[in-house]
């Protein structure tokens, strides 16, 4: 009797390790692998023995140009972010707070648009790129970006502004603001949090597109890094460079990681209230 | 709901300015609703004024190359003009060809894109439902290191796919640990049957947390006395689970699940960069799309991305008439809202609040 009721107080956190190390069990595979050297980049021991940083040496050569591929990848991110919630934030106001016709209906299309297979719009818009010579281009990349990135921050948005009680502004207003300085004094500094997590979430979204980065460039000084990662080349024609690649994955992704355990609080409530609600 | 109540001597500010600019509303009674017909009227152009620029950016990202599509498909591609011998500048026009091709000479590669392309959705999501299920009703029987649980799921989700792609291309190298781990040489990567199961496995194993994080949001609304109540008549574990938490959280599990069928059915990267492109083992049809685009027949891509597109319609159409996916929850209308929340409830067993909030 003790003991299964041991087991039951012990089974959850069993569980919860087995959750935990499903989740990180590849990405600890990739930390370790970019840290073996290049001649025992195939042990399979699990801790890299001669510690090495020789893959990450790699990476950072000029001939790979990674840097430059992160700086591309920081502006059309970083652009895509901020124009997608600059323009979500008023929208998200109107369809929290106001009331209007077709309401249901605009909320309705800009969640759907969110749902586009990507390529179905990318396909057209690289003719019509290639047409005006917008082909290796920042906008090439960020416009189309938009198609996903603003649907998710209207979204996130509205359910950040539901969430904050209408007196506040009602209580501005009465005071002599107007509803706009309403909405600038009282609605943006306290929807703040709500502004940051989905920025994050926006930012993430953003960070990881390959398909349109792919399509719209095939200059190496302008891919982002995820596709010019993909595109690593080795010192033969034959070779996997499976060691500064990883490396590379490590340095992308670690941003995120950081970022996602930071405020992960922030990120869970993002993400189930557009998602799940 | 977002109603907005002004109040009384309060009309807001911007409706004062153009009395005359009344639109379209039935004019009400003239003492108990004019401050609310004036206050409509402007609240209806600030709307405007503030949606407008989203809907003008999506027009140009999203409907008028859906249009462009649509027209494009129409065309061949650019190529030897028969008269002058010359490559020619113009697409010729072909009609409906990009489409009935797809029955003769281009349907191999095709039908092959869709059947992969159904194969990897319904599989993934198959398995990444039950195994994000599974993990959900065990984070929510931890009580501590949560945050360190809800960290570490979000870690799979956070990798660019891109990334994963390499991840578990390394992975399933010849020489890579998963075959060191069955102890047995597959050539995961390489095209073939594996090469749709190593696909699977890694989409499964990013995606699946994210499942688990939601329904654990959809969990923690069920209030305790629900389950409590459960034991007391007697249900065992099982009975609870599928009387209980499962209608419960059904909800949220089924625009989860929505969601997660609409990306697989868009997948691209993970293919792309595991297995590599043109591999038809594991072409789907954004692949197959892309490629076309690429080599500049965008005739046929755009009829292959027209037809993806319809695809993911409808099974959006789908899982929102017959299953009841409610998409836009508690936005929109009040009334429309409401009426379908009520017929909701009716056919649940217990009303359980909407608002997933993942508490620590």
């Amino acid at each position: 009797m003790t003991l299964t009721a041991k087991w039951r107080q012990w089974l959850p956190y069993v569980g919860v390790a087995a959750v935990v190390a499903y989740c990180l069990a590849p990405f600890y595979w990739m930390l370790v692998s970019s840290l073996r050297r290049s001649t025992d980049i195939f042990s399979t021991s699990l801790f890299p023995h001669p510690l090495s940083f020789e893959n990450y040496r790699a990476v950072f050569s000029p001939s790979q140009g990674f840097s430059r591929a992160l700086l591309n990848s920081l502006i059309v991110a970083g652009v895509t972010t901020a124009l997608s919630l600059l323009l979500a934030t008023f929208t998200a106001y109107a369809m929290a707070r106001l009331e209007f016709r077709f309401k249901r209906l605009i909320l309705t299309l800009i969640i759907a648009t969110s749902m586009f297979p990507v390529v179905s719009i990318v396909v057209p818009l690289l003719k019509l790129f290639t047409n005006i010579g917008w082909i290796n281009t920042y906008q090439s990349m960020i416009v189309p970006s938009m198609s996903f990135t603003l649907p998710l921050a209207v979204w996130n948005l509205t359910t950040f502004f539901r969430q904050m009680p209408e007196e506040l502004e009602h209580a501005a207003m009465v005071d002599g603001c107007t509803r706009g300085q309403a909405f600038r004094k009282i609605i943006i500094p306290l929807a703040a949090p709500g502004i940051f997590t989905t920025a994050i979430i926006v930012f993430i979204a953003a960070w990881n597109e390959f398909l349109i980065a792919l399509s719209m460039t095939n200059k190496p000084g302008m891919q982002t890094a995820t596709v010019a990662i993909s595109k690593f080349s080795g010192a033969t024609s034959y070779q996997t460079p499976y060691g500064s690649q990883m490396a590379a994955g490590v340095l992308v992704t670690v941003p995120l990681v950081i970022m996602v355990l930071v405020f992960q609080r922030r990120i869970v409530a993002g993400l189930t209230s557009g998602a799940a609600k | 709901m977002a109603d907005t109540k002004v109040p009384p001597g309060t009309a807001a500010p911007d409706s004062g300015s153009a009395p005359g600019s009344r639109t379209g509303r039935p004019s009400s009674p003239p003492k108990a609703g004019r401050t609310r017909a004036r206050a409509t009227a402007g609240t209806g152009r600030l709307a405007a004024l503030l949606v407008s620029p989203t809907l003008l950016v999506l027009t140009i990202v999203v409907i008028y190359p859906t249009i462009m599509a649509l027209n494009e498909s129409l065309y061949g591609p650019k190529g030897l003009d028969p008269k002058t011998g010359f490559i020619s500048n113009t697409e010729p026009f072909v009609g409906l060809r990009n489409y009935t091709d797809i029955f003769t000479q281009a349907g191999d590669r095709f039908w092959n894109a869709f059947w992969n392309t159904t194969l990897f959705t319904v599989v993934t999501v198959s398995l990444e439902t039950v195994i994000g299920v599974a993990m959900a009703l065990i984070m929510a029987k931890a009580f501590r290191g949560r945050a360190l649980v809800r960290a570490g799921i979000l870690v799979p989700w956070a990798i660019p796919t891109a990334i994963s792609g390499l991840l578990w291309r390394w992975i399933f190298n010849a020489d890579g640990i998963a075959n060191v781990l069955i102890g047995h040489q597959v050539l995961w990567t390489a095209d073939g049957f594996q090469a749709k199961i190593a696909v699977i496995i890694a989409e499964v194993w990013k995606t699946s947390p994210f499942i688990g994080l939601l329904v654990l949001a959809g969990l923690q609304v069920i209030p305790k006395e629900v389950y409590e109540a459960a034991r007391i008549d007697g249900a065992g574990a099982l009975a609870r689970f599928w009387r209980i938490t499962l209608p419960l959280v059904k909800p949220a599990l089924l625009v989860a699940v929505l969601f997660r069928c609409l990306d697989a059915l868009r997948m691209f990267d993970l293919p792309y960069i595991l297995i590599g492109a043109q591999k038809g083992s594991v072409e789907t049809l954004s692949m197959l799309a892309q490629n076309e685009a690429s080599n500049v027949r965008f005739g046929p891509a755009s009829a292959y991305a027209v037809l993806l597109f319809l695809y993911v319609f409808l099974i959006a159409l789908a899982f929102v008439r017959l299953l009841g996916a409610d998409l836009v929850g508690e936005a929109g209308d009040a009334g429309g809202a409401k009426r379908r929340r009520a017929a909701r409830g009716r056919r649940r067993a217990l009303p359980a609040p909407r608002r997933a909030e993942v508490t620590a």
